[in-house]
C-alpha cells in the first residue's frame, strides 16, 4: 500500500494549499447552506461568534478541542509509523471506561493522587484496546485498517452493555448510565465561571511531548524510518514489527487520555455517546495538521471552533448541526488534493506572468 | 421450523445490501484500488434510494437513484485515488465522513418533519412451486432485487473470469505497467470499475432503506460498506466467495435479530457486536492464506515503476 510520505516543500507553498483547500471548502459549504435557503453569510458569522463571541464560548471551544487534540495526536505517531489507524473513537470510549472504574471504586482516594490515576487508567486501556489491532497486524499480517474499525463498534456495544444492564449502571438503574464519579476524580475549572478543565494543560503537554518523541529521541526516529521505508529500516537493523504495535499502542494511550479527560472533565460520568465521534474527528485534525503537533494543535483549535459554532448556528439559524461532518469529509479531500491545487495555482500564476512578459 | 426460515429469511435478506455491495467493491478489487468509500457509497445509495421512492412512488426508480448517488459518490474516490492518485484509504474515510455528513444535512433539510411517510418498498416476487417447499421456501419469497443479486454472482464470475474485459481488468490489478504496453487503459480500466462499483453499491444502500422497512436513518449503513470490502477479502477475490462471505455476514445479521426476537437473555449488545467480530476473525484465519492483486492501492503513473 502506498504510504503517506510528509510534504518537504517549504513553508509558504503548504500555507499554499491548505489556503487553497480550506477556500474551496468555505465556497462548497456556501453552495451547500444557501440551498437549504439560509445566508452563509450569516452561518459563518454565527459559527465565529459562537466559537470565540464570549468568555464562555471560548471556554466550550477549549474543552471540544482537548479531546480532538490528544487523539490526533495519537494518530500522528501512527500515520508517521506508516500504519493506517481509524480506530481512536473506540480507543476513546474504553479510555472513558477505565478513568471511571477507577473514578467510581477508587474514589476514595484522595484528588492529587486519583486524577492521575484516573488519566493512567484510561491511558492503559486505551493502549490495549489499540493493541489488539496491532498485534494483529504484526503476527498475522491481517490489515489494520479494518479492524480498528470493527474495534470501534465493539468497544461501543460493550459500554453500552456495561451501563444499561451491565454491572455499571447507576445504581438506580433508570437511565443507561454509569453513577457519577467521586468528585475527587473530577477535573478542575481553570477558567472561573467556565467549564475549561485542566485537560487543557495535559493536551498542551502532550503536544510538546509528541513532537519531543517524533524528532528528539531514537525511538521516534526509528518510527519514521518504518513509516518512510519499512524495507531499508528492517536493513538498517530497525524492527519493523515492534516498532509498528508500539505506535498503535501509543495512539491508544492518547486517544484513552481524551476519553478519561473528556468524562473526567466534562460528563462526570460514563453514558452511550459520550465521545460524540471525536475519534473520528481527530483523523481529520491529524490530516490537516500535516501529520505535526503544532500544525495539528491549529486543527484542533480550528475543529473544536467548527463544533462550538455549529451548535450555536443550528440554534440561531436552524442549519443542521450535521453540516460540522460534511466540511470535514470535505477539508479531508481537499486537503489530500492539495498538492495538485498548489501546482495548478503556480501554474496558472507563472504562466501570466509568462504572458505579460511576452506581452512587454 | 419457524424459527429456522425466519433466520434463513432473515439471514439472505440481511445478505442483499452487503453481497450488491461486496459484488461491487470486487470490480475495483480486481482493478487494484481499495475501495474502502463503500460506506459512504452505500449510504447515498440508502438516501437517494428512499428519496426517488419517495418522489416517485416507484421503489424501482428509487434504486435507480440509489444507484446514481452510488455513482457520484465513487466517482469522488476514483478522481482522487485515479487522476489525483493521493492514499485511497484516507480519501475513502473523507468520502464517507462527507456523505454520511451529507445525507444527514440532506434528510433534515428536506424532511424536517422526519420521516417522509407511504415509501414504497421493492414487493415480494413469491417463485411459484419453489416457494412452497417447508422451511426452505422462504428463501424464494424474496423481493426480485435478492433474486437478481444471487444471479449477479455467476454473471460477474463470467465476466472476470471468461471475458476480454475481465482479463484487462485483472490485467490491470495484477500488472498495469505490463498491461499499459499491451495497449491496455489503465485508468479507463479503473474508471469502469469505479463506476460499476458505484452503481451497485448504491443498489445495495437502496436494498438496505427499501428492503423492508423503507426507512432512512442517518448513519444506518453503521459499518456494513466496511463489512462489504472486508467480504472482498475474506471471498478470496471471487464472487462465489463473496456470495458465502455476505450469507456468512447477513447470518450473523440475522441471529441478532432473531435471538432478540425470541427474547433470549443473553443482552443484545453481545448480538449486535457479532457482525464486526466475526468480521476480525474471519478476516485472521483468511489473511496471509490468500493473495490480493498485486497492484493493490498503488496509483498508476505511466512509465514509472
Amino acid at each position: 500500500m502506498e504510504r503517506r510520505k510528509p510534504s518537504e516543500s517549504p513553508l509558504f507553498q503548504q500555507l499554499l494549499g491548505l489556503g487553497l483547500a480550506l477556500l474551496l471548502v468555505i465556497v462548497v459549504t456556501s453552495v451547500l447552506i444557501a440551498l437549504s435557503g439560509k445566508s452563509p453569510l450569516a452561518a459563518f458569522q454565527a459559527m465565529i461568534k459562537g466559537a470565540f463571541g464570549t468568555k464562555n464560548s471560548t471556554a466550550e471551544t477549549m474543552i471540544k478541542t482537548v479531546p480532538l487534540l490528544l487523539a490526533a495526536l495519537g494518530l500522528t505517531i501512527c500515520y508517521r509509523t506508516g500504519l493506517t489507524s481509524l480506530g481512536s473513537e473506540g480507543q476513546i470510549v474504553i479510555g472513558g471506561l477505565m478513568a471511571t472504574i477507577v473514578g467510581i471504586y477508587m474514589g476514595g482516594l484522595p484528588k492529587p493522587i486519583l486524577v492521575p490515576l484516573a488519566m493512567i487508567a484510561g491511558m492503559i486501556g486505551g493502549g490495549l484496546w489499540a493493541s489488539i489491532a496491532g498485534f494483529l497486524k504484526a503476527k498475522l499480517g491481517v490489515s489494520e485498517i479494518i479492524n480498528t474499525i470493527m474495534l470501534n463498534y465493539v468497544a461501543t456495544y460493550f459500554v453500552s452493555y456495561l451501563i444499561s444492564s451491565g454491572p455499571l449502571q447507576e445504581e438506580s438503574g433508570f437511565y443507561p448510565q454509569s453513577d457519577l464519579l467521586s468528585q475527587n476524580a473530577w477535573l478542575s475549572s481553570i477558567l472561573p465561571g467556565t467549564r475549561m478543565h485542566t485537560g487543557v494543560i495535559v493536551a498542551a503537554v502532550s503536544v510538546v511531548a509528541v513532537y519531543l518523541l517524533l524528532w528528539k529521541l531514537p525511538l521516534g526516529y526509528q518510527m519514521r524510518a518504518v513509516g518512510n521505508n519499512p524495507i531499508a529500516a528492517r536493513t538498517n537493523g530497525i524492527k519493523v514489527a515492534r516498532n509498528m504495535v508500539l505506535a498503535m499502542v501509543l495512539s491508544g494511550v492518547f486517544a484513552g487520555l481524551a476519553g478519561a479527560i473528556e468524562l473526567m472533565g466534562i460528563h462526570h460520568r460514563l453514558m452511550n455517546g459520550f465521545s460524540s465521534s471525536y475519534g473520528f474527528d481527530a483523523m481529520a485534525v491529524a490530516l490537516l495538521g500535516g501529520l505535526h503537533p503544532a500544525g495539528v494543535t491549529v486543527a484542533a483549535l480550528f475543529f473544536g471552533a467548527l463544533r462550538t459554532g455549529a451548535n450555536t448556528m443550528q440554534r440561531t439559524l436552524q442549519v443542521p448541526v450535521s453540516l460540522v461532518n460534511v466540511i470535514q469529509g470535505l477539508v479531508i479531500l481537499f486537503v489530500l488534493m492539495q498538492a495538485v491545487l498548489r501546482s495548478f495555482t503556480i501554474k496558472l500564476f507563472t504562466s501570466k506572468k509568462g504572458a505579460a512578459a511576452k506581452e512587454a | 421450523m419457524d424459527i429456522l426460515s425466519g433466520f434463513l429469511e432473515a439471514m439472505v435478506r440481511m445478505a442483499c445490501p452487503i453481497m450488491l455491495a461486496s459484488l461491487g467493491a470486487l470490480f475495483t478489487a480486481r482493478s487494484g484500488i481499495i475501495n474502502f468509500a463503500m460506506e459512504g457509497i452505500m449510504i447515498m445509495g440508502a438516501f437517494f434510494g428512499v428519496y426517488g421512492s419517495h418522489m416517485t412512488g416507484n421503489p424501482w426508480i428509487g434504486a435507480v437513484f440509489g444507484m446514481l448517488a452510488g455513482l457520484a459518490a465513487s466517482m469522488v474516490l476514483g478522481v482522487m485515488s485515479i487522476s489525483v492518485k493521493v492514499d485511497q484509504v484516507v480519501a475513502g474515510t473523507g468520502i464517507n465522513v462527507l456523505f454520511l455528513g451529507l445525507t444527514s444535512y440532506l434528510f433534515t433539510v428536506m424532511y424536517p418533519n422526519g420521516q417522509p411517510s407511504s415509501v414504497n418498498t421493492f414487493p415480494t416476487l413469491p417463485i411459484p412451486v419453489l416457494s412452497g417447499i417447508p422451511v426452505v421456501g422462504i428463501l424464494f419469497r424474496q423481493s426480485l432485487l435478492t433474486y437478481l443479486a444471487f444471479l449477479l454472482v455467476p454473471v460477474i464470475w463470467y465476466l472476470l473470469n471468461r471475458t476480454t474485459f475481465g482479463l484487462c481488468l485483472r490485467a490491470v490489478g495484477e500488472q498495469p505497467h505490463a498491461a499499459d504496453s499491451l495497449g491496455i487503459h489503465v485508468d479507463k480500466m479503473r474508471y469502469v470499475a469505479i463506476i460499476l462499483a458505484g452503481l451497485l453499491g448504491g443498489l445495495g444502500g437502496a436494498a438496505l432503506s427499501l428492503g423492508q422497512v423503507s426507512v432512512f436513518i442517518e448513519n444506518m449503513t453503521s459499518g456494513r460498506g466496511y463489512v462489504a470490502w472486508s467480504a472482498v477479502t475474506v471471498g478470496k477475490w471471487n464472487p462465489f466467495g463473496i456470495m458465502g462471505a455476505s450469507l456468512l455476514f447477513g447470518g450473523a445479521e440475522a441471529v441478532q435479530l432473531r435471538l432478540q426476537a425470541m427474547g433470549i437473555s443473553l443482552p443484545h449488545q453481545f448480538f449486535q457486536m457479532l457482525p464486526y467480530v466475526l468480521t476480525m476473525v474471519v478476516l485472521a484465519g483468511v489473511v496471509g492464506r490468500t493473495v490480493g492483486p498485486k497492484a493493490m492501492g498503488k496509483p498508476f503513473i505511466k512509465g514509472e515503476r
